[in-house]
Parts: C-alpha cells; structure tokens; sequence
C-alpha cells in the first residue's frame, strides 16, 4: 500500500513537474507561457525539473535588463560539443530566456517578457512571451511591443528606458546563422567556467554532464569576462564584440553584407575593421573613414556607432535603445591601445 | 501517463489543423498601423497578399517580411504611404529576407536609415515604389532608397527615388538584375550597380543626382568581381547636385556633374544613352583602389564597350570639392573638357605592352563625344612617358554585345 501511495506520488510529482514535449514540438507556438511548463513558480522563475539555469562569461547587452537563461533537453538525450559552435542539441529541446529589471519604485524585479528558441524536426524556432502586470503569465506577442517609461535600477543609479521586445522576424535577425535560426549564447566557448549551483562551486559543463545534458567535458577555452580587469584588454574587448557583434557580423550573418567580421576567431585584422573603409553605412560612418583606426576611437566608426542612439546609424541595429557606457569604454580603451 | 501524453497530443493536433490558406490581408491607416502591418507579415502565409488602403501610416519601427512568397502593395506610391519620420527603431524602413516577394505601389518616405532593403532574396520585384526623403538632399538623409543585397532575380520597375544620400537605386552583391522605366532624382547616386552581377539598367531617368548611374566594383566584400552589365537607353542628364554624402562613403569622392562611373568592373556595355550637361564628366572609366590590401581583389577594368551615346555640354564646371579626379582631369585636358574620360591605368605590364587582346575598351564616334584618357600611370610614375590621349580612335572597333538578361 505504502509503496502504491509513492508510485502515485512519483508520478503525479512527475506530471505535475514536467515540461510539455508536446508543446515544444507543436507547429504553432502555445498562446501562453505557462503552456509549456518550464517554471514551477514562473514569477520567481523557479525552473521544473530538468530545466537549468545557466550562465554566460559574457553576456550580450540588452538594455540593462537582467536575463535569467534556461536550457530544458528531453529525457535520455543528450547536446554535443560542437568546436567554436553552439552545442548541438536534440530535437525537443528549448532555451529559455526571461527579461527583467529591478524597478527604481520598488526595488522589485518585473519580469518583461520570456523569449523561447525551441528545436523542432524543422529546425528553431523563436517566439517571444510578454508578462502581464500581474506577473502571473506571459503571452504570445509576434509583432513586438515597445513598453514604455521604465524606470530600472542599475548600479546603484536610476536608468530610464522605452523596452522594445523583438517581433518575430528581428529574432531571426540576430539568429540568422546561414539561413537558419541557431542559438547564439549557449558555446562551450561561453560556459565553460566556474559557477555557484545548490550552494556549491563548479565547472558549469561538468554541472550540464551532472545533470545529464551533454556527455563529454570537451576542453575549450572560455572567452574573457569582459568586466574582469584580471583578464587582458585584448581578450575582454574580443569577448565583447563577439558576443554583442559576431552573431551578425560573420559569414552566413545578417551583416555579413559588410565584409566586417567581429567574432573571437577572426584573425584577419582587416575583416576585423581595421583600417577598412565602411560599405554601406551612409550617415552612420558619422563622416569617419575607417571602422577601427588603430589609437584613434574618436576615429573609429565601430565606437561612433556604439554610442549612437539613432536608428539609422547604432550598432547593434536592434535590441538596445540605450547606449552601453561600459562596453564603449572597454571598446574605447581597446582602440586606444590597439598595437599595429 | 502514455494515456495523458495521447491527449495532449490529440488536443494541439486540433489546435494545429485551423489552418488558413492564400489570405487577402486588407489594412487601412489606423493608430495600430504599425502593428496590424507587422502582424501581418508574420502570420501571412505563403501565396497571399497584403493590401493596404490608401492614406498615410505613421510608423515608429522598421518593419520586416520573412515570409515567402507573399505580395505586398499599396494603391499607388502618391496614396499609400509610409511614414518613417518619428521611426525609433529599425535600420530601415522594411526589410525583406524572404524569396519571390512582390513589392509594388506604394511609398517609404524618411526613413532613418535604409527605405527599403531586401537581403540574400531570390525573385524580389520592387514595382511603381518611392522612396524619398521629402526634405531634399541631406548628409542626415538614409542610405539607400531601394536596396537589394546578396539578392538573385531582381527586378526593379516603374519605380522613383528621391534624396538618398548614399545612392536612390542601390544594388549590392546581387545576381540577375534588371533596372527599367525607373526615376532617380536628388540622390547623390542616381542608381548603383556594385559587385554585382549580371545586370540590365534601361529606360531609365537620373536627373540632379550627383552621379547618375554607378557601376562599382569594391573591396573587402564577400562578392566581388562585378561583371556583365549592360547600360543603354538611359538619361542621364543635369547631374550637378552637390555631393551630400557624409565622409567615408565611397560615393562621397564622386565629384558633382558626374553622368556614369564605371569603376574596376568587367564586361560593361553602355550604348545609346544621352548624357546631358554634367559638369565634371560625361563617363568615367576608371580603376578601383590600388592599395586596398585585398589580395582577392582587382582593381582594373576591362572589356568595357561604350558606343552610340549621345553627349551633350559635358565638363563645363568641374567640381573640385570631393575626390582627387577633377583636378587631374583639369590639369591634364587644358581646356579640351572630354565626354568620356578613362584614367588609363592598367596591370603594370600593360601600361607597357597595352591592353590584353580581348579585353580592350571598345568606344565608336558616340556622335562626335570627346574622349581623354589620362594616362595616370605614366603621370604619376615617370611623367617623361606621359601622353594623354586626346581621341578615342584608337579604340574605335566591333562591339561583342552582352547576352540581354533573361526575365525569370
């Protein structure tokens, strides 16, 4: 009878704290988030079971905003290294990113809104959920939403912001990886270092194969925190630019139109800007010639775009509507320092 | 629990199955414009048409298509109107990333940055559109006016630009173009053919443009080696708008009164076209830059046929503001003002031995026009060898006409 009762409860607790395959696979996105399961407790964004927040060594820039990630692969499979790519995860699985800020009122986090990549037969997909006031669920939103007048805590200091969450189309934008939608964050690349999981310290891959999300520990250099004064110059600045820049200014990018290429691995310094003249940058070259003039960032259009809040000249072309004052000053000190 | 799982799948099977088939989108100016047109061009599915009533809509964000297969159109480019001037965001007005798209009859005015873009589509007509920035030429103005990138099967038709301050007509790094019964005005470019290949621009008016017509071939891109580009029965005439492009642009060192440059492209015929009262130059031919670092790239035209052309008032005025070439052309014509002007640089050994056989410029009478070549290789390295060419008999022989580029 005793051990009737815990088979019950093993399954109940199984269904209840399950994730909704279903859901993922589904050719049409759910209307709302709670649809598919992810959270036991959405608003304080507590994961179900076999959904694990992860981390990332250097984060892309979003406004300030505060991104709790998530990655959820079904049972019994696994993601495979991939050398200097996204892993190569199985069919079902999601990643999960919720937005927020604490706001300057109260102090609270609000959640903003929830972007999903889900991996079906047909390859990724990307919608993006946005949270009611109640914060009790978020909801579908394919053509974008501007929330206006947020007033967010950063630093101690009180920032203002009009939030803009990506329509449908400006996710692919970013994910564009040779005419598909890939993942950007989740490299070894980006995860392999030490983080706090239950209280204790480890190797974030050794915690994904603990968890049963990837098999092997594949050694590959993480790039530079790009705020850890320890860490060089060069590598912090190559860090940044390639998580805030590469995505799309790579081959088989949306930007690779420009023949400017700003991931980690570019060893060409021409493709890397510079000394190279821009393309098709019209009133965004800010009359300046080159996009990196080694020494000179008041001469580099990369920096001048940085800074722009403009639509028709910032950098990246979405996803911020704020200026990154400490990324333009890691990029400045960069240029200044640049050795020819 | 295998019982439960059947439901649920049973359940998003139903939700599955509401599917839709070939949709008429119908949206008219309203405050939810921006959204109604950008749902729209995510939810359409393949084959249907979004159609939006005539009226101007104010839009704040750029908007993008990435649906195949879908034609979108206004009533007119003079009734259905984009408003771009309050955009906030959005590095253009409307972006097309998806295959056999038709865009027609309608207009994108003051857009941040691009009007119109389309990037690595297959069969995209841009048909009867404007794109103008109303105040006028402006350094503030965006880009491009119409803008296809890495694209394939291009057809633009019927169309008008108006004030870019790069180029009205900008085609990039695409395959199979056709350019026709198009307007280019107050644009510093008229309209521009660059690392492209394959192309046909005819029928075509650009007026008080910077330059007229550019045919480019640049470095440093993924596509390059612009080839087989046919010009012909063109106007392009009164090109004498300041040059307003902002610095560090490569059409910011065209001089003003500019009718075409054909710079480091291969395989370009120009014929029957009238270039009318361009102050600098009537054509250039020139090389593309010789120390770009790039060792994919070559700089140095060739096969290129210019005949029939009608010249008229061609170099009375030349600008000395932007770009290096007026003042040479000044120095070294002495008063004769060409129609048609080659700078006369060549691979090193050329410049001894003269044009490879089979690549050489083909020029006719072109009604009497008046051809210099400069000879700047000669000039800048041993000036005793320098002999600028003050006729074009020399080059006058057959013409091996281009294949016409085949609508798809």
């Amino acid at each position: 009878m005793v051990k009737k009762l815990l088979l019950i409860v093993v399954v109940l607790s199984q269904l209840i704290f399950a994730v909704n395959d279903e859901a993922i696979l589904s050719k049409k996105p759910e209307a709302k988030l709670s649809d598919y399961d992810f959270f036991k407790s959405p608003k304080e964004q507590i994961p179900n079971d076999n959904v694990h927040k992860y981390f990332l060594q250097t984060p892309l820039f979003s406004d300030y905003s505060l991104k709790d990630r998530f990655v959820y692969i079904p049972q019994e499979k696994k993601a495979v290294h991939s050398f200097d790519k996204v892993y190569d995860f199985p069919i079902g699985s999601a990643l999960v990113k919720t937005f927020s800020y604490k706001m300057a009122s109260d102090k609270n986090k609000v959640l903003l809104e929830t972007r999903l990549l889900l991996l079906q037969e047909t390859g990724w997909s990307a919608h993006t959920y946005v949270w009611d006031e109640n914060q009790e669920d978020a909801f579908l939103k394919v053509s974008g939403k501007t929330i206006e007048g947020i007033k967010f805590l950063y630093d101690g200091q009180i920032k203002k912001v009009d939030y803009r969450v990506p329509n449908q189309n400006q996710c692919k934008e970013c994910h564009l990886s040779d005419n598909k939608i890939m993942p950007i964050g989740p490299k070894s690349r980006n995860l392999n270092f030490e983080i706090t999981q239950q209280n204790r310290s480890i190797n974030q891959i050794d915690y994904w194969i603990e968890k049963g999300l990837v098999e092997n520990h594949d050694p590959q250099k993480v790039v530079a925190d790009w705020k850890n004064m320890e860490e060089s110059l060069d590598d912090r600045a190559r860090a940044y630019l390639d998580v805030n820049c590469g995505h799309c200014h790579m081959p088989g990018g949306s930007a690779d139109t420009t023949g400017l290429y700003l991931s980690v691995n570019e060893k060409d310094v021409r493709k890397l800007g510079v000394n190279k003249p821009p393309v098709a940058a019209g009133r965004a070259s800010g009359n300046l010639m080159y996009s990196i003039v080694p020494g000179k960032p008041e001469k580099s259009i990369l920096l001048y775009r940085m800074k722009s809040e403009d639509p028709g000249i910032m950098m990246p072309e979405s996803g911020r509507a704020l200026a990154h004052s400490e990324g333009i000053r890691l990029i400045e000190s960069w240029i200044k320092n640049y050795d020819k | 629990m295998d019982f439960l799982v059947k439901k649920f799948s049973i359940l998003s099977c139903l939700f599955i199955s509401s599917f839709i088939f070939s949709e008429q989108w119908q949206i008219s100016p309203s405050d939810s414009a921006q959204d109604d047109i950008q749902s729209a061009m995510i939810l359409a599915q393949e084959g249907d048409t979004i159609s939006l009533a005539a009226g101007i809509y104010n839009l704040n964000h750029g908007l993008s298509l990435d649906v195949d297969n879908i034609t979108f159109k206004g009533e007119g480019h003079k009734r259905t109107i984009l408003n771009f001037s309050e955009q906030k965001t959005g590095a253009q007005g409307l972006l097309v990333t998806s295959n056999n798209i038709t865009l027609k009859d309608f207009a994108v005015e003051n857009a941040k940055g691009d009007a119109i873009k389309s990037k690595g589509s297959k069969n995209i007509k841009f048909l009867n559109l404007r794109t103008e920035w109303t105040n006028g030429p402006d350094t503030k103005n965006g880009a491009y006016g119409l803008y296809p990138v890495e694209s394939k099967d291009v057809l633009i038709d019927g169309c008008i630009a108006i004030g870019a301050s790069d180029a009205g007509v900008y085609v990039g790094q695409s395959e199979n173009i056709i350019v026709r019964n198009t307007e280019a005005y107050f644009n510093v470019a008229g309209i521009e053919i660059e690392n492209s290949y394959y192309a046909d621009v005819y029928d075509n008016v650009a007026e008080n443009n910077t330059a007229g017509i550019l045919v480019f071939d640049l470095p440093d891109l993924p596509k390059q080696g612009g080839k087989f580009v046919r010009v012909f029965n063109n106007n392009s005439s009164n090109n004498n708008t300041e040059n307003f492009a902002p610095e560090g642009n490569i059409v910011g060192q065209v001089p003003k009164g500019t009718g075409l440059v054909i710079r480091a492209n291969r395989h370009v015929e120009v014929f029957k076209n009238t270039f009318e009262n361009n102050s600098t130059i009537g054509v250039a031919l020139v090389a593309g830059d010789l120390e770009s670092g790039d060792d994919s790239y070559d700089p140095y035209p060739r096969n290129i046929q210019i005949y029939d052309n009608y010249f008229k008032n061609s170099g009375y005025d030349p600008d000395f503001n932007r770009g290096e070439l007026s003042p040479l052309l000044v120095e070294i014509s002495n008063g004769f003002q060409p129609d048609i002007m080659w700078d006369g640089i060549l691979p090193f050994w050329q410049n001894v031995f003269g044009q490879k056989k089979g690549e050489r410029l083909v020029l006719d009478s072109n009604n009497d026009a008046k051809f210099l070549n400069l000879d700047l290789f000669w000039y800048f390295v041993m000036s005793f060898f320098h002999s600028p060419e003050f006729t074009g008999k020399k080059y006058f022989s057959d013409v091996k006409n281009l294949d016409p580029i085949a609508e798809w």
